[in-house]
């Protein structure tokens, strides 16, 4: 096998992530790509923590898999409280920062 | 050595597309169905990778504990099941441009780096044991943060979601 393979799969699933956090205009359906992101992440840490004979890697994947637990905690919360108050979702509504 | 790079192929392709469908997809809950499958996948490359407890870890966490979360956030916010809500914004040839460049760059610069250099498979495998080993004594400082990272994140989703 080739390092390459795991390193261009985690190229492209960084790319689909950040595909969907850029077009979606669902608050969860972002927070989902952000994950797909994360992970595309952790293959690289992993790859690269075998390629090195290093425990590291797969010690910092299971960080990041924490921080990503937490992220999606708050994140959640978050897309709750601004449907409770604007009962909407779509990104596109919350433009209160537009000049 | 081809059997690992046709499971190799099989799981590569399923991530992959189950990737494209989730952000293209007009129905929310099937897109966290794919979102699944893409994590599923990802778990057995791991395994492939010989990193099992990172693959025990991402089901249990991924599949078990933020699917569980995405869906109640998909119910919660009666996110319209069918194809009521347009899921994709006007902007999205642009997004798809911005991504493409992203990747493109990245595949490019990693084929120039990497080119065919090999997966050092002849190494040490790492079992859970050395997993928790290298967590409880060189990264020890770190676990305690993250531990208290968890706690913070627990608490603020309970002050951000609770109805007053």
């Amino acid at each position: 096998m080739l390092l390459n393979q795991f390193l261009i799969l985690g190229a492209v699933l960084f790319a689909t992530g950040v595909y969907g956090v850029l077009a979606r205009r669902n608050g969860v359906m972002v927070l989902m790509s952000i994950e797909l992101m994360l992970n595309a992440v952790n293959i690289n840490l992993v790859a690269f923590g075998v390629q090195h004979g290093v425990v590291s890697g797969q010690v910092f994947a299971l960080f990041v898999i924490a921080v990503a637990a937490a992220e999606v905690g708050v994140g959640l919360a978050i897309v709750l409280l601004l449907y409770r108050n604007r009962t909407s979702i779509d990104v596109e509504d919350f433009d209160l920062m537009r000049g | 050595m081809v059997a690992q790079n046709i499971f190799f192929g099989i799981l590569a392709a399923i991530v992959a597309i189950s990737a494209l469908r989730m952000v293209t997809t007009r129905n929310i809950v099937h897109a966290a169905l794919y979102l699944v499958a893409v994590l599923a996948g990802l778990g057995a490359l791991y395994v492939l990778l010989t990193a099992e407890f990172v693959a025990t870890t991402q089901v249990l966490v991924y599949i078990g504990a933020v699917m569980v979360l995405f869906l109640f956030g998909i119910m919660l916010t009666k996110a319209p099941l069918g194809n009521v809500m347009e899921m994709t914004g006007r902007q999205w040839p642009l997004a798809a441009v911005v991504a493409a460049l992203l990747g493109g760059v990245t595949i490019y610069s990693l084929i120039d780096r990497f080119g065919s250099e090999r997966l050092n498979i002849d190494g040490p495998i790492y079992r859970t044991a050395d997993v928790s080993d290298e967590v409880f004594s060189t990264y020890i400082v770190p676990f305690e943060a993250v531990s208290v990272l968890l706690l913070a994140a627990l608490i603020g989703a309970i002050v951000l979601a609770r109805k007053d």
